[in-house]
């Protein structure tokens, strides 16, 4: 790309020239296409559709940016972003919904922490009995001892929890929030994905890469199905809206001003995320995150903690991955667990980071952004060409369309997604901002 | 006596059907495993095809089996494997080798089969909808009921008749692979393969040869496993990520890259599932006189909910990761 | 076949022969003769390239530059089991056998092109390695090291090659298997095949050498018959540690 600029004078020879900075032409004209693309899309669907479409897109930069430190930075393939978005959208629901009198008021609570308090006896108990031998009990014996108190224990406690929150669904309806801002929510939605990324990262970082990816899957939808099924908690199937803004709502500013104020706060989050990265990514300790990432034999031969260093980099990850969740929810004001799915809130997210160029910030928020818009307009074009399709199907062999068309029309798209991760892959591993390598000495 | 049927209908006859599903779908990715050293995420998606291509040809020709007595779908069953195994094999020459060829790390391939997984879903669902569907479209569930011979046992045994055909199947299967990986001189080369592929490639062992008959034998055996599952309940289009963590599960415990083991595996995670949702306070009912009056049982005693079934495969990953993250059984590490 | 066979046509030729991994050569320059029914030995510092040079006869390397030629047809860059096809056999240093297949089923791996073979060359295997014949329904990982590297030998033995390439057969032997391998070798050659080996005990290889290549940064620095290199003094003092 470097010779793509052509110098303005002929006679001009680039001896002097210092080989420092590139003039980036392909960065350029890339987010120049996004930002037409941006202008069309406004000019279209008017401002308001808009305005929602570039805060979702934000908040998807969010999670692409997390994503992009993990397999782009690290190298590690997380295949359950969905599990940790929800994650931060369940905090930002918790923290941000008004008190539930009908809970708090009762005695409910304080069953509740008895409960809890049962749970946490057990498992001192459990790993007080896996401790055993130390008293000189033989090791078969504590296992055994360990593992039945272990089964009886969660039993216990489990019956118990079962009745309380029973009675809390029947009662209460369910906990209710605790009515704090929403930027609570948000930021304990980060570290509770973060803790979840450390137990995860804790178990799978020394093994294959492969368990890592398996177990991410398996763990989105474990949070996934107890969000679903925890009624006490987040009322489940039936949601819970509006979740309330940090920001004046529509129905102070109506939806454009509103959704911009919004955008803006979404846009601070970007910058501040974008500049400590960008400020890790050039430290000894991005240099050494990207040496792991590149040859983990030779790391590992300099002294490296690499397991450590691979921790932090997949807790931050998730970090972000929870942060972005949260602030999507509150803007979507709206929690249905249901609503989480692979296809929205990990592939996608995925295609946005290999699109636009692993490791590389930049081309993940270009990524993100142009992924966005063409998915949020792929939905009534998909809609459109199936219905073209079945018009041309009916008009010329009489061919009796099913009537789940509309469904059928979206399945489309999932085609689509895999298609572009496989496409990718092979022809532009790099994504079409590539990280760019600087070689030391 | 009848809480002991109760037991056996939902415990040892469902863990052995699930078992049995699990078995051979793990049988597949842990072969994958073995040969090029990936984890096929595509592998629950190419059981759903297979059983979309026995739903396709069952309903195309619904008498096929009547004549010999046997449910068509599982006349089809042959011919639903062979065009599973070409489309594994087709997969296989059109995403993978490409990357292979790259020489990428084996996550990049592990990233390739999400999207190959996620066209095969939108494929499917394109063609069949996002609905059940039962296999048996012109044929009848037979339902064998079995008497117990003793007084006071009146529920009786439940088996369906695919439950019948699942273990014959299985079981099939399962020797034949056997014979093939050490009988026949290509399943011996499949496994010199997977212990030292140079090595294998110095023998003058055809590696393309042996990645395309991996692919065959996984596409047939995920065909086998979807159908019996669809043929079992009903065939729905959307259970890849919920067949994806047990098969995963049972293909580590058994330490990936052994076949035998992938088999132990399925049954232990096919056990571990149904002993999880089994409600235990069933079997305690008869004691319940002679139990202290102090201790009162709750109606519900199951370890985990049916809608939380999914997280007793992910517990056994992470046990089996943090404990012995070779399997259970002795074996090389891949 | 362009060119008639003649008995003056070498079993191996290497010509100026250059390569390497990754865009770094490791060879600049090699030259080899090998007739047929010779022992040919490669010796020399660490890091000559002695190992990278077997490797690229046996097409696991890029050469780049000059060609290898086998029984006068040009074989560089040929995937390994063509060469196979063409009767070369290649025993790796490390990771030499099948540690989960049977000692059999090892052997037998050996004769994959010429399944029609595997019984008669099975025997002659087991007599030349007696001590295989009662292993061989164990697996080969379980055997010591010198049990290892005779089922090695004996795999690669399976295809009847015409060239057989060891690299480094003794490595990490005790000195009474390292006698026994040395005698295997001088066996297999005597029964008419050809043999290059590299290895680093450069004087007991090179006292049953026909050719010794000594190479030094991927370059021959001797080349003669094994006697005369070791009557050599300069080869002596450099290379065969006085």
């Amino acid at each position: 790309m470097s010779n793509s600029t052509e110098p303005r004078d002929p006679t001009y020879t680039p001896r002097d020239a210092t080989p420092a900075r590139r003039f980036p032409v392909r960065e350029i004209v890339l987010f120049g296409a996004l930002l037409a693309a941006v202008l069309a899309v406004y000019a279209l669907m008017g401002a308001a559709y808009s305005t929602r479409m570039l805060v979702e897109a934000a908040c998807y930069a969010i999670l692409a940016l997390g994503l992009t430190i993990q397999w782009g930075y690290a190298g590690q393939f997380n295949a359950g972003v969905m599990g940790f978005v929800a994650l931060g959208g369940f905090c930002a629901m918790l923290f941000s919904v008004p008190v539930n009198d009908a809970f708090w008021g009762t005695e409910l609570p304080g069953e509740l922490g008895r409960v809890l308090l049962y749970g946490v006896a057990a498992t001192f108990l459990v790993v007080g009995a896996s401790r055993l031998d130390r008293l000189g009990v033989p090791g078969k014996l504590r296992t055994l001892i360990t593992v039945l108190l272990a089964l009886v224990l969660y039993l216990v406690v489990i019956s118990q929890l079962r009745e309380v929150t029973n009675q809390i669904q029947s009662q209460a309806g369910f906990v209710g929030g605790f009515g704090l801002p929403a930027w609570v929510g948000w930021i304990v939605g980060g570290a509770l994905a973060g803790g979840v990324g450390y137990l995860i990262g804790h178990v799978c970082l020394g093994l294959r890469s492969d368990y890592l990816a398996i177990a991410t899957l398996g763990i989105a939808e474990i949070i996934k199905a107890f969000l679903k099924n925890s009624d006490w908690l987040t009322r489940g199937t039936a949601t819970v809206s509006p979740l309330p803004w940090p920001t004046p709502g529509p129905a102070e500013l109506g939806f454009t001003l509103s959704r911009a104020v919004y955008l803006s706060i979404t846009a601070v989050v970007i910058a501040v995320i974008f500049f400590l990265l960008h400020r890790a990514y050039h430290a000894p300790w991005g240099r050494m995150i990207r040496a792991i990432r590149d040859n983990e034999v030779s790391a590992a031969a300099m002294g490296k903690d690499i397991n450590k260093r691979r921790l932090e980099i997949f807790v931050l990850g998730c970090i972000l991955m929870g942060l972005g969740g949260g602030m999507l929810g509150t803007f979507n004001s709206l929690f249905d667990p249901q609503g989480y799915l692979p296809l929205n809130h990990t592939f996608l997210v995925l295609v946005m980071v290999i699109l636009g160029g692993p490791g590389n910030n930049l081309g993940t928020i270009f990524g993100a952004v142009a992924v966005y818009i063409i998915w949020i307009m792929s939905e009534p074009l998909a809609l459109f060409l199936m219905q073209l399709a079945v018009s041309f199907g009916e008009g010329a062999f009489g061919w009796d369309a099913p009537n789940n068309m509309d469904s059928r029309a979206l399945q489309a798209r999932v085609l689509v997604i895999g298609m572009l991760i496989t496409l990718v892959l092979r022809f532009a591993p790099k994504g079409l901002l590539p990280e760019k390598i600087t070689h030391h000495g | 006596m009848n809480e002991l049927v109760f037991f056996i209908n939902n415990v040892i006859i469902a863990g052995s059907v699930t078992g049995s599903i699990y078995a051979i779908g793990a049988i597949g990715v842990t072969l994958i495993f073995s040969i090029m050293r990936f984890a096929h995420f595509a592998h629950a998606d190419m059981m759903t095809f297979g059983a979309f291509m026995v739903l396709l040809l069952t309903t195309l020709f619904p008498a096929a089996g009547t004549s010999i007595g046997v449910p068509t779908a599982l006349v089809m069953l042959p011919l639903a494997m062979l065009l599973t195994a070409v489309l594994a094999v087709g997969i296989d020459k059109a995403f993978y080798k490409p990357l292979r060829a790259h020489g990428v790390k084996p996550i990049v391939l592990v990233i390739g089969s999400l999207g190959v997984t996620l066209m095969l879903q939108g494929l499917i669902r394109l063609f069949s909808g996002t609905g059940g569907q039962s296999l048996y479209v012109d044929d009848r569930k037979e339902i064998f009921r079995l008497a117990l011979p003793f007084e006071g046992a009146r529920a009786p045994i439940v088996i369906t008749e695919p439950q019948l055909y699942l273990f014959v199947i299985t079981l099939v299967a399962v020797v034949a692979l056997h014979v093939f990986l050490n009988r026949s001189r290509l399943g011996k080369a499949m496994r010199a393969m997977s212990d030292n592929p140079e090595l294998a490639q110095a023998s003058g062992i055809n590696t393309n040869t042996i990645v395309a008959v991996t692919w065959v034998i996984a596409g047939g055996l995920a065909a086998i496993a979807g159908t019996l599952l669809s043929l079992d309940v009903t065939f729905k289009p959307d259970l890849s990520f919920f067949l994806l963590l047990p098969i995963f599960a049972a293909a580590i415990v058994g330490g990936v890259g052994h076949p035998y083991g992938a088999i132990a595996g399925g049954f232990v995670v096919g056990f571990a599932e149904t002993l999880a949702v089994f409600n235990w306070n069933v079997l305690l009912r008869p004691f319940r006189d002679s139990l202290p009056t102090w201790l009162e049982l709750p109606s519900n005693l199951a370890f985990v909910g049916t809608e939380y079934k999914i997280v007793v495969p992910f517990f056994i990953l992470v046990a089996i990761l943090v404990w012995r993250p070779t399997g259970l059984f002795k074996g090389k590490v891949i | 076949m362009s060119l008639p066979m003649s008995s003056t046509t070498p079993l191996l030729e290497a010509r100026d022969v250059h390569g390497g991994y990754g865009g770094m050569n490791i060879l600049n320059g090699v030259n080899m003769t090998l007739n047929a029914n010779e022992v040919g030995v490669i010796v020399g510092p660490n890091g000559a390239g002695k190992s990278t040079m077997l490797k690229a006869v046996f097409g696991l390397l890029n050469v780049t530059q000059g060609e290898i030629l086998l029984n006068g047809q040009p074989i560089h860059n040929l995937p390994p089991n063509k060469l196979v096809e063409r009767g070369m056999g290649f025993v790796p240093q490390e990771k030499n056998v099948f540690p989960s297949l049977t000692v059999k089923e090892n052997l037998e791996m050996g004769a994959y092109l010429k399944p029609q073979n595997v019984k008669r060359m099975l025997e002659q295997v087991y007599a030349f390695f007696p001590p295989l014949v009662e292993k061989r329904h164990q697996p080969a990982g379980e055997l010591s090291g010198g049990q290892r590297q005779m089922v090695a030998m004996g795999r690669a033995l399976m295809a009847e090659p015409t060239l057989l390439l060891l690299d480094e057969p003794t490595a990490g032997l005790s000195p009474l298997y390292m006698n026994e391998i040395f005698d295997r070798v001088r066996q297999i050659n005597a029964a008419g095949v050809g043999i290059l080996m590299v290895e680093q005990n450069a004087k007991q290889a090179l006292a049953i050498a026909d050719k010794g290549f000594v190479l030094a940064a991927g370059q021959n620095r001797f080349t003669d018959t094994g006697a005369a290199l070791l009557a050599d003094p300069d080869v002596a003092k450099s290379f065969l540690g006085g």
